[in-house]
Parts: C-alpha cells; sequence; structure tokens
C-alpha cells in the first residue's frame, strides 16, 4: 500500500508500488482527467505534478511518489480557475481537449519557472506536449496570457 | 464531370421535402424535429385525427431539439465531438432561426438509435449536411412559438416578434418557457408549408457568424469531460488485446499464459471467435486492473498461423501501385474526355511526373478503447465514434443478434482525424465481453492502437500534361493508385463510373480539380494489395491529401516548364468555363472561387516579393475535397532551406478561405490552423513503412509528429461569404504539403517528390539539380 497526497487529500492506493501512477490515479481512485496517451513519457498527456514539478504519470511508478504531494488537473485550483486555466478558456484552446490536461499542467509548472517566458521558452519546455488537433499556436498565445495574468495585466 | 462523384445521396436523410415536421408535447416540454422516414406527413395527420398521439407515439419522430417550461432550448447532436465544437456551431444554427436565449440553449450529444437517420461525422460534411435542416426547424420553432405567445398575450401574431427566447409585442413579452407552460404547440407541417418557411437572410441572423464561446470548452479545461476511456461501469474487468501478426487470416494456434498466471489479478487469455473477420486472431488478455492486462499480455505468448500479407514491404505496395498505373486497363475513370491519346500523341511539349506518399498514422492521442457489456438484453458499446451507421451491423454480424439490441453510447473522442471513422474497435471489445458475460473495457496500448490503426495508405501517382501547337494547355491525364478505405469498411457507399466500375470516391477525390486543361482523363486504381495487407483508413482530408500533393505540385512544375508564373499558369486555367462553372447551391461560382483566394492569398503572402538566398515561397491551391461541396483554399507556405544537411523550416503558412458562410468564426478559424498542421507535419514529419505486414512505427520513440518548436507563424483569412456554408475541418490540409515542396523548389531548384519530405531526400534533390 502506498500513501501520498492528491489534490490536498490523504489517499492509499492498493496497487502493487510498481503500478503506473497514472492508472492508480484513473482506475483506483478514480480521477480520470490525467490521460493516458503513449505510455512511454513521449507525449505529455499523462502530465501531473509531483512535489510541484512537471511529472509524466505514465512512466512514475506509485512507489516513487510514497508521501509525496501529487496534484492533477482536478486539483490545480479549487474552482477550476487557475490562471492558465483562466487563459485556455478565454483564448478557446482546447479542441478534441484530450491532450489539455497534460498540456495546461505543464504550461502551469512552466509559469513558474519562467513567469514571463519566451517564444524559446515555451518551445522547450512545451516540446514534450503533443496535441494532435495541432492547437500549439493558441497554446502559445495562452501561456502568454496567463503570463500576462499571474503578473496581473493584460496581454501585451 | 461524374454527376455521381459528390455522395450526395449522404444527405438525403435530412431532406426536409421528403418529410413532414411534427413539434409535439412530451413531458414537461415540446420537441421538435422532422417525422421519422417512411412517415408521410398526411399518415400522421390523420392519425392524430382520430386520438391524441401517446407519449410512446410522440417520442417516434427523428427529434432535433427540445423546449422545456424554463425555456431551456436543448439540441440533440448527431455527430461526434472531436475538436471541431460541432455541438456549438450547429446549435447556433437553431438558436439563430428560434431567436433563442443563447444562454438558454444546451448540447446533448446522443447515442446511437436509428431515428436520427446516418451518424457520420466526417467528410466535413456535419456543418454542410445540417444546415438546412436546422434552420428549417429552427424557423419552424419560432413561428409556432409566435403563434402560441400572440394567443396567450391576446393579440394578433402580425404584430409579435420573436427576440432572446420571448414573444414580443410593445412593451409586453411572454417567455418560451411560459409558452410552452401554458400554450399548445403541438403543430404539424405538411412539406409544402415546410418549404415555404422563409429562412433569414444573412443580414438578420444574430448567432451565425458572429463570436462565442464552445459549449464543450469548460469540460475541457478541468479534467471533467468524459472520453471513450473514461467510461467505467460496476463490476467490469479490463482486457488488452495480443494483435496478431497479419491484418487478415492470423489463426491462434495455441496460447501460454503460464508467466501471466503468476501476476496478481490476471483473469484469463481467450481468443476471439468473430463472425464478422473484423477482429481474426486476436487474443484478448482480462485482468482486474489495465495494468495487470497490459502486463500480462506481455507475458502471455501466442502462437500464431499468420496470413499471406506476413511478408509484405512498403516497398511491395509501392510496386504494386507501379504495376496498377502501368497497365492501362484497370481502374475507374471518373474523368474520361474523349481525345486525351490523340492530344498526347502529337503534342510538341509535354511532361510527366511521379508522385508517391509514404503510409501515415492517425495516432489519435487517446488509444482505441470501448466498454461492453449486455443489460436487459441490449448490448451497450462505450467508446468515442464517428460512424456509428457503418460499424452497427458490422457489430451485429460479430456479436449475432439484430442491430436493435445494440447501441452505442457517445463520447467526446480524443482525437478522431478518421481514425474512428472505422469502428473497427468495438468490435473485439464486445466480443471480449460476451466471452466471459460480464462487463469488459478494452484499452489499447499506444503500440497496440499503431498495428491496428486503419492508416492513410501509400499512394502512388502519375500526371501528365501536354500542351498544343498554341501553347495552351489542351490535354491532362493523372492516374492515382491507393488502398481504398470505402471498399473495406463501407462497400456500399462506392461509386461507379460510366462503365460500372466501382471505385472509393473518398480515395480520389481531388484529382477531379477544377482547373480547365482540355481533354482529361483520372482514372483511380485500387491497390489491392494494400488492402490485404491493413484496413486503408481515412485521414484528415482522405485522397485528397495526396491527389492534392500531386496535382499543386505538378501546376507548379508545369508552369516552370512552360515558363510561366505559377499563379499566374493556375489563374490562366481556373477559367470557370464548361463543368468548372459551379452551380447552385454548393459551388456557386466554380473555379473563379478557386482562383479569388489563390490570388488574395499571393498577395497576402507577398507573391513576387525578394527574398533572402535558400528562403522561398511556394503556393498551391485546392478545392478541399469534394466537388459535389467544395472549400476554396489557397496556402503559401515560407520556407528555409538548409543546403549543408537537406534540413527544412517552414517559417510561415499564409492561408486564405472561402467556405461560404461562416457558422462558428472562432471554431473555423482553429480547424483551419490545425489542418493546415496537419498538412505541415505530413509534409515533413509523419511517416512510416510496413515491414513483414506491420507498420514499422508504433509509437513516439519513432514516429515522429509536429510539436510546439515546428509550428510556424501562422495566417489565415476567409473571404467573406453568404453562400452554402460547406467543410472546413479538412480542407486546409490539402494545399499545405504541395505548397512546401514548390517553396523548396523556389529556395533551391531542388524537386522533391515523396512525402514526407525527409532531409536526405532534399539532399538528393539539391544533388540533382531541379
Amino acid at each position: 500500500m502506498t500513501t501520498f497526497d492528491l489534490n490536498g487529500r490523504a489517499v492509499s492506493a492498493h496497487s502493487p508500488d510498481d503500478t503506473p501512477l497514472l492508472w492508480v490515479i484513473r482506475d483506483e481512485l478514480g480521477l480520470t482527467g490525467t490521460k493516458f496517451g503513449c505510455g512511454i513519457g513521449f507525449c505529455g498527456a499523462c502530465t501531473v505534478h509531483v512535489e510541484g514539478r512537471a511529472t509524466r504519470s505514465c512512466i512514475t511508478p506509485i512507489g516513487a511518489v510514497a508521501g509525496a504531494k501529487v496534484t492533477t488537473i482536478e486539483g490545480l485550483d479549487p474552482q477550476g480557475k487557475h490562471s492558465v486555466q483562466a487563459a485556455w478558456l478565454e483564448l478557446q484552446v482546447p479542441q478534441c481537449g484530450y491532450c489539455q490536461p497534460g498540456q495546461i499542467m505543464q504550461a502551469a509548472t512552466l509559469l513558474k519557472d519562467f513567469p514571463n517566458p519566451s517564444d524559446r521558452d515555451i518551445d522547450a519546455v512545451m516540446a514534450g506536449s503533443v496535441c494532435r488537433c495541432m492547437t500549439y499556436v493558441r497554446i502559445r498565445t495562452a501561456i502568454k496570457l496567463a503570463a500576462a495574468k499571474m503578473r496581473g495585466g493584460a496581454l501585451e | 464531370m461524374n454527376s455521381g462523384l459528390s455522395p450526395h445521396g449522404f444527405r438525403a436523410p435530412y431532406d426536409p421535402s421528403r418529410r413532414g415536421f411534427l413539434i409535439t408535447i412530451i413531458g414537461a416540454g415540446v420537441m421538435l424535429g422532422y417525422a421519422r422516414s417512411g412517415w408521410a406527413a398526411a399518415e400522421l395527420l390523420a392519425k392524430e385525427a382520430k386520438a391524441p398521439l401517446s407519449p410512446n407515439e410522440l417520442f417516434e419522430p427523428t427529434i432535433w431539439y427540445g423546449i422545456d417550461t424554463n425555456g431551456v432550448v436543448t439540441v440533440n447532436i448527431i455527430r461526434a465531438e472531436m475538436g471541431q465544437h460541432v455541438g456549438t456551431a450547429l446549435a447556433r444554427i437553431v438558436a439563430d432561426e428560434l431567436e433563442a436565449d443563447w444562454s438558454k440553449v444546451k448540447i446533448v450529444i446522443v447515442d446511437s438509435d436509428p431515428k436520427w437517420g446516418l451518424m457520420i461525422t466526417g467528410g466535413s460534411w456535419s456543418v454542410w449536411q445540417s444546415f438546412p435542416v436546422l434552420s428549417r426547424s429552427g424557423a419552424a420553432g419560432r413561428i409556432a412559438l409566435i403563434e402560441e405567445g400572440a394567443k396567450l398575450l391576446g393579440v394578433s401574431p402580425r404584430i409579435c416578434a420573436a427576440r432572446n427566447g420571448a414573444v414580443h409585442t410593445g412593451e409586453r413579452s411572454i417567455s418560451y418557457g411560459d409558452i410552452v407552460a401554458r400554450g399548445d404547440l403541438r403543430r404539424r407541417y405538411t412539406n409544402e408549408q415546410l418549404e415555404k418557411i422563409p429562412i433569414k437572410t444573412p443580414a438578420q441572423r444574430r448567432f451565425i457568424g458572429k463570436a462565442a464561446q464552445a459549449l464543450d470548452v469548460p469540460s475541457k479545461v478541468n479534467g471533467s469531460g468524459r472520453y471513450g476511456i473514461d467510461a467505467a461501469v460496476d463490476g467490469m474487468i479490463y482486457a488488452r488485446p495480443k494483435i496478431p501478426p497479419t491484418r487478415y487470416d492470423s489463426k491462434v494456434i495455441a496460447i501460454d499464459d503460464s508467466a501471466a498466471r503468476r501476476l496478481p489479478g490476471y483473469i484469463k487469455s481467450l481468443g476471439l471467435d468473430d463472425p464478422s473477420g473484423t477482429a481474426p486472431g486476436w487474443v484478448m488478455v482480462y485482468a482486474d486492473s489495465f495494468t495487470t492486462a497490459n502486463r500480462a499480455a506481455d507475458l502471455v505468448k501466442v502462437k500464431w498461423q499468420s496470413g499471406p500479407s506476413a511478408k509484405v514491404s512498403e516497398r511491395d505496395l509501392q510496386q504494386r501501385a507501379a504495376e496498377l498505373i502501368a497497365d492501362p486497363k484497370g481502374g475507374a475513370l471518373l474523368v474520361d474526355d474523349s481525345g486525351v491519346d490523340v492530344v498526347f500523341a502529337s503534342a510538341k511539349r509535354k511532361i510527366e511526373r511521379t508522385y508517391t506518399t509514404a503510409t501515415a498514422m492517425h495516432f489519435a492521442l487517446e488509444p482505441i478503447n470501448a466498454l461492453a457489456f449486455e443489460k436487459n438484453d441490449v448490448f451497450e458499446i462505450h467508446t468515442g465514434n464517428q460512424w456509428q451507421s457503418a460499424i452497427l451491423p458490422v457489430l451485429a454480424k460479430a456479436l449475432g443478434r439484430s442491430q436493435d439490441k445494440i447501441v452505442i453510447r457517445s463520447y467526446l473522442l480524443g482525437g478522431g482525424f478518421g481514425r474512428r471513422l472505422d469502428g473497427d474497435y468495438a468490435v473485439p471489445a464486445a466480443l471480449a465481453a460476451k466471452a466471459v458475460g460480464r462487463p469488459v473495457k478494452m484499452v489499447c496500448t499506444r503500440e497496440d492502437d499503431m498495428r491496428f490503426d486503419c492508416p492513410r495508405s501509400a499512394s502512388a501517382q502519375v500526371l501528365r500534361l501536354a500542351w498544343g501547337d498554341d501553347n495552351r494547355v489542351a490535354a491532362m491525364d493523372h492516374h492515382a493508385a491507393a488502398g481504398w478505405p470505402t471498399a473495406t469498411i463501407a462497400p456500399y457507399f462506392q461509386l461507379k463510373d460510366a462503365k460500372g466500375n466501382l471505385y472509393d470516391p473518398f480515395a480520389i477525390q481531388g484529382a477531379d480539380h477544377w482547373y480547365t486543361v482540355g481533354a482529361q482523363r483520372v482514372r483511380a486504381l485500387h491497390n489491392d494489395l494494400a488492402d490485404r495487407t491493413f484496413r486503408s483508413g481515412y485521414l484528415r482530408s482522405v485522397g485528397a491529401g495526396w491527389t492534392s500533393w500531386a496535382v499543386e505540385s505538378f501546376m507548379d512544375e508545369a508552369a516552370h516548364e512552360a515558363g510561366v508564373d505559377p499563379v499566374k499558369f493556375r489563374l490562366g486555367l481556373l477559367d470557370g468555363v464548361g463543368r468548372n462553372a459551379g452551380s447552385a447551391p454548393n459551388s456557386v461560382g466554380g473555379a473563379h472561387r478557386q482562383a479569388a483566394v489563390l490570388s488574395r492569398c499571393a498577395q497576402k503572402a507577398g507573391w513576387g516579393s525578394a527574398l533572402p538566398k535558400d528562403v522561398g515561397l511556394g503556393i498551391a491551391s485546392t478545392f478541399g475535397q469534394e466537388r459535389g461541396m467544395p472549400t476554396w483554399v489557397a496556402c503559401a507556405a515560407r520556407v528555409r532551406v538548409n543546403r549543408i544537411n537537406g534540413y527544412v523550416t517552414v517559417e510561415k503558412l499564409t492561408l486564405v478561405i472561402d467556405c461560404g458562410t461562416v457558422i462558428h468564426p472562432d471554431s473555423a478559424e482553429a480547424q483551419v490552423e490545425g489542418a493546415a498542421l496537419w498538412g505541415l507535419s505530413l509534409a515533413l514529419h509523419e511517416g512510416t513503412e510496413f515491414v513483414k505486414g506491420q507498420p514499422k512505427d508504433t509509437n513516439l520513440d519513432s514516429y515522429r509528429v509536429l510539436r510546439m518548436g515546428d509550428v510556424p507563424e501562422i495566417e489565415v483569412e476567409f473571404l467573406p461569404s453568404t453562400e452554402t456554408p460547406v467543410g472546413l475541418g479538412e480542407p486546409a490540409t490539402t494545399p499545405v504539403a504541395p505548397a512546401i515542396a514548390n517553396a523548396i523548389f523556389a529556395a533551391t531548384g531542388a524537386r522533391v517528390r515523396h512525402l514526407p519530405i525527409r532531409p536526405q531526400a532534399v539532399l538528393e534533390a539539391l544533388a540533382r539539380g531541379s
């Protein structure tokens, strides 16, 4: 049994220690916002935060998060109104939406590291997050809008 | 052009001229919709005259929307929500004519039911097919609400107007909810009455063409959206398949699960018996969790007898295509003018080129999956799907039960792109549940998904063009060989040429272009080896994805051969004469509209201006996919070529589109961006090859897709239009690859003729010169 903090709540998972965090979150703990895309950490759909860092949950065994703080898209903001989510909504970023929880979780940590990200920062950090609907143009703009929101301003 | 080319028949289920229209009371609201197929309006009237319809009968008509006593309008969406925000676009068509309060409009994505008619989300057809029926539905509802509202207000309907979910007269008004609660809205319109219902003029529209947030977006930023992979039911177990070595004719010889049995939670492994032949030789590995099923599947050893395609490689597919093209017999001639051979025999100047494309994968981010179980004698399949009407009869055959005992429950799709037009994945899931008599959720890994994909077939095309003595283009000949998705997935949707030869219209569309080229021939050839090796599939823009690649690369080559500017060359052929004149309602203006997007795109992209060394501007223009519903598109690509390593960087894409009336501008723009970037991804990155009957690349460790840093600057412009709304999901895919290849030529004089364009091919082309 592995105990960890999921979105501010203590949870216990009964799956074996080497079970990927993704499937524990989805199938055992019932939070399905985190998605399965490639299973090898190359698409970013399964991105969650572990102790505030963007982490590919499909290749992270739950044994590795024992005692850690894990945040999923459902827990990013209690009202679902994190600046990144607000920017995503305002610019109508999602198309099919399947990759977007992962994109949003990745973008949220990007903005912690780069409060005013350049295009190169965005290219580098978001390189691991695939969007097959190709919403990349809006993702880029929304990251900049979210950065502006977090600084308390509008998009430059 | 063959009048049968465009599958206009697909619009038939919604043709209001063949049905009556009903407004009926149901529960605490009213429903509005067309009468079910086969029910003449007169019959319904006669029935009602005798006795009021019972609630069950009231539920029988095909129903498009309802209004409850709170005035909430619920629009039933029969299309898959897979990124196009189609529910929002369709609801706004209804709401506009209905004069609804948009804040009270909801959408429901419905489950499969014969009452909806043909359920398909593909071909960029949704808005085009639904616009006429939903407009009239909305208008009929508005008229009824005004009549009944006027009665309740005690005035003549002539001095009433509907607006924002209420009927108004002077200072007084009554809300739609109150009219539903207090009035009697039951109405029956005959076909004649319905046809006379006026639809708004473009200037009168309030929602169409205006901005609005898409109704499906909020659930996609907070994790609450439910996709097929999120489906769950009490008591379900999980299964992952062991996919056989060949798509067809694989037989299970032995299953050894001794290693898997050591895993706690492993249940068992079973070979599936599939009477429909959809998933032959599949073994299903069951467990109490997906992780265990996944690991167990890796441990289970299956011995198969594989089918004859076990040795087929990509080169064999291309060789077969070349053989078919080289043989003047065979295939279907969807354009077959007399005199083509005569012109070529006597022409002093002619050009012939061959273009090829590699196998390309869908890689929808949500791997295929389905939850299946039997409940109350009905088999339920919970999964995202684009063509319920095609897979239901297959499921019926597989399960040995009638279609009315099977339902496909709808979910959001984690990407469609045509993958889920082929509902084949529902079959093994259903058989897996049937075999164990309990709910089973089948989830494929990415590798399973790729091996079971219905890829975009490899293609080969030979194009020839001849000039007459007057230097005018006098003949064109186009031969295209590829897998034909429709031949496998829905053979009854194939068309026949003048001599009765069957062909898949979706695998050749685009070749029957709008250029006036004199005597013209277009021959579609079925790459039978491809379709014996895999199920070729529909991939965003389907045949137009490769035919446009060939036609628009070829137009560029022909222009250079003739020593004419490529834009001027095309404009000279887009004369809108004869069969290229266009016709109402779908292609008014014909080739002139293609000329318009091309001209505007050239102007916008700075065609003809000086560019730095090794930077080039290339252009291409298409009519999207189908002649019957053309979406006019032009794309200019500005690329930089690295002569040392052959690397191509696309710096900017400029797109100009004329899709007729734009319903929902924000999602229209998003569809064009997405489609154009798909075009870019297929041009430079995406492609695999068949090796021993299987696609070589099965995950992102080797299958390259477009990522953030690959995205160029994009400019999109819609030409203003009030013509019939056509399609937008796919058309912008089609001109991008040829625009890039033409830009590479403009930058360096190197001509590439194979997709995807790899750096090695650019280096080889540079070495060859032009």
